[in-house]
């Protein structure tokens, strides 16, 4: 176990590495840093010296060792467009992206697990096969044409629920919060059902497969054999089982819900992250796009590694293979 | 099973349960005649969309025809340019499916060379190219077509050029993509290279590259017609999305998630069309190509009938 632990940790390191490669060959060679930095009247003099005090003309084996002290230690450096510091910007936007997220990822399991299951175990029945007609549909249908449609029908047509923005907000020190106001959740609504819609049926489709999977084992048709009443063969028996993997969906829900909320938030102009990201792609702010990589990154390689620990806690069989 | 004997070859197969199969034959029409109307843009939209001369300001924002203040040259209305709404869509079908197909030949072509590759030659290469895809592949799509797309505008500076935008456009959805089809090429090369014809080509001197494209290829077919037909449906939601997101397509060539951003904007005055168009017209062409993939899927994996 230990030695599992220890090689995840490691690979996960290097990909850490390996991003932050990646966001610094960006950062250094995509665009002069110092002819964004500077005005037009700066003489070539200044900028030189500029370049000698910012360690550009180091190697750059030393530069890429500063750029990733700078982002372990938290210093991610000015934006081109707003001269902001990069942190005190990602960090203003983080919570809308969060309780977005969480929002939609609550409403994705919610919805998408009992109707995995419903469908799993009524295989064949009308109301299934009209959800899974339905789910087709959510697979295929943009994000971005969701959120248009919500916004047309509840915004425009029976005006009931706002469309953009994030509504009243409460501040708990730095974090503004909008989970506290009745108008920040009625603002939060149409853009969270937006972002769980496709993870709805993503969670449904592989709860329903997991489920089938089960269903089809010795030990389950031995507790049907014994004569066990179907009810308690399928939720005592069979549910156990089809749990486990809904650690890997969260993590998955998770990639997608960080991934789309880029749009979501473009559609609703909600003021997260990856309206920032999305603005640093138009505007090519290099220093915010490559900052967002890594943080993207690190999400992504943490949440990966707790699904695979959390599995081998749980499975046994990953530990001895791994 | 009383057509067994009829079923020798995988095409009667295809064809036999495509026959059986109403769904994926409305979904084939469909997708045909979206398809044809596309690339005929041409020749029966009303007008050109592309054409400064061919539209009027005075004729913007008119509603469909079939609505009271409707003009009848203009079936579907028209945008806030004046321009005909029904050529719109049919030029920007066109636009969305070139660029789908385009970049999913690309990542095909990509994906399954280094799959071939991988999988026949295995080692270094191998053990290099699926840690890079397995990180890529924990990223989703959209976000390392966006990441592409921003480089690229980092890379060529200033004004972007129309033909250079849509290049880029291609290159950055075809290299989100490339990670399927490589696995899935590796996986069953990992198959096919024990069997006893690779073998027999082996002791035959054969050179690894004509083993490996005359011998493995046509093998391994199946399973990556079914990825293509699957990820086509992703590729043009990818172009749909990056171009609603206003970093796709030029805006003097509008694509349908270019019309719908432009519709977005006339959404709350009422001008519905603008947006609801485009967006219907979107939404069943992904539908059709993504119940050809599943029928494609279901058919030509055995397991799952």
């Amino acid at each position: 176990m230990i030695s599992y632990v220890a090689r995840r940790l490691l690979q996960s390191v290097f990909v850490m590495l390996a991003v932050s490669l990646i966001a610094f060959t960006l950062f250094r060679f995509v665009g002069d840093p110092i002819a964004q930095m500077v005005g037009q009247e700066t003489s070539l003099e200044d900028q030189a010296r500029l370049r000698s005090e910012m360690g550009l003309n180091d190697p750059l084996i030393t530069q890429y060792g500063r750029f990733v002290k700078n982002l372990a230690t938290g210093e991610f450096g000015f934006s081109y467009r707003t001269r902001q510091p990069i942190g005190e910007m990602i960090l203003s936007r983080l919570p809308a992206t969060l309780e977005l997220g969480f929002v939609s990822l609550l409403i994705s399991l919610l919805l998408g697990i009992p109707a995995g299951i419903y469908t799993a175990l009524n295989k064949d029945g009308f109301i299934s096969n009209s959800i899974l007609v339905a789910t087709l549909v959510g697979v295929s249908v943009p994000t971005f044409v969701i959120g248009i449609f919500l916004i047309y029908l509840f915004g425009v047509t029976l005006g009931w629920l706002p469309t953009f923005g994030r509504g009243e907000v409460v501040e708990i020190g730095w974090w503004k919060t909008n989970l506290l106001t009745l108008d920040g959740w009625r603002s939060l609504i149409l853009p969270a059902l937006t972002l769980g819609v496709y993870q709805v049926t993503l969670t449904m489709r592989l709860i329903r497969s997991e489920m089938l999977e089960v269903l089809r084992t010795d030990y389950i048709k031995f507790a049907v054999a014994r004569g066990i009443d179907y009810r308690t063969v399928h939720y005592r028996h069979a549910l156990k089982n089809t749990m486990v993997p809904v650690i890997t969906i969260i993590g998955l829900q998770f990639g997608g819900i960080i991934a789309f909320s880029i749009v979501t938030e473009s559609v609703f102009q909600w003021p997260g992250m990856g309206l920032l990201f999305l603005d640093s792609i138009r505007y090519v702010d290099i220093p915010v796009m490559s900052v967002y990589l890594v943080l993207i990154a690190l999400i992504f390689v943490v949440i990966n590694l707790m699904v695979d620990l959390l599995y081998a806690v749980i499975d046994p069989r990953v530990r001895l293979k791994g | 099973m009383l057509s067994r004997l009829k079923r020798a070859t995988v095409e009667n197969e295809l064809l036999y349960l495509f026959l059986r199969k109403p769904l994926a034959q409305l979904a084939l029409f469909v997708a045909t005649m979206l398809i044809a109307g596309a690339f005929l843009a041409n020749w029966i939209a009303p007008t050109n969309p592309y054409d400064l001369t061919s539209f009027d300001l005075l004729d913007s924002l008119i509603p469909p025809a079939w609505t009271e203040t409707g003009d009848a040259r203009f079936i579907l209305g028209t945008d806030d340019q004046g321009r005909d709404l029904l050529s719109a869509i049919l030029y920007g079908a066109r636009l969305s499916l070139l660029v789908g197909l385009t970049s999913i030949a690309f990542a095909s072509v990509l994906g399954v060379s280094v799959g071939i590759t991988a999988g026949y030659l295995g080692g270094r290469f191998d053990a290099i190219v699926m840690r890079i895809a397995d990180i890529q592949l924990s990223l989703p799509a959209i976000l390392t077509a966006l990441l592409i797309d921003g480089v690229a505008r980092g890379l060529f500076p200033g004004a972007m050029h129309d033909e250079l935008m849509i290049v880029v456009l291609t290159v950055a959805i075809g290299l989100s993509l490339w990670v399927n089809f490589a696995r899935t090429a590796r996986a069953s090369t990992f198959v096919e290279k024990n069997k006893e014809y690779v073998q027999a080509a082996e002791i035959m001197g054969q050179h690894p590259l004509r083993i490996m494209l005359v011998q493995i290829l046509p093998n391994i077919l199946g399973p990556i017609m079914v990825i293509l037909a699957i990820d086509l449906a992703v590729a043009i939601l990818l172009e749909a999305t990056l171009s609603f997101l206003g970093v796709g397509v030029p805006a003097n060539q509008p694509s349908l998630g270019t019309l719908i951003r432009i519709g977005t904007e006339y959404l709350f005055s009422g001008e519905w069309w603008i947006v609801i168009f485009p967006s219907l017209t979107l939404i069943v062409l992904i539908v059709s190509v993504n119940i050809l993939g599943d029928f494609l899927r279901d058919a030509l994996n055995p397991r799952l009938r």
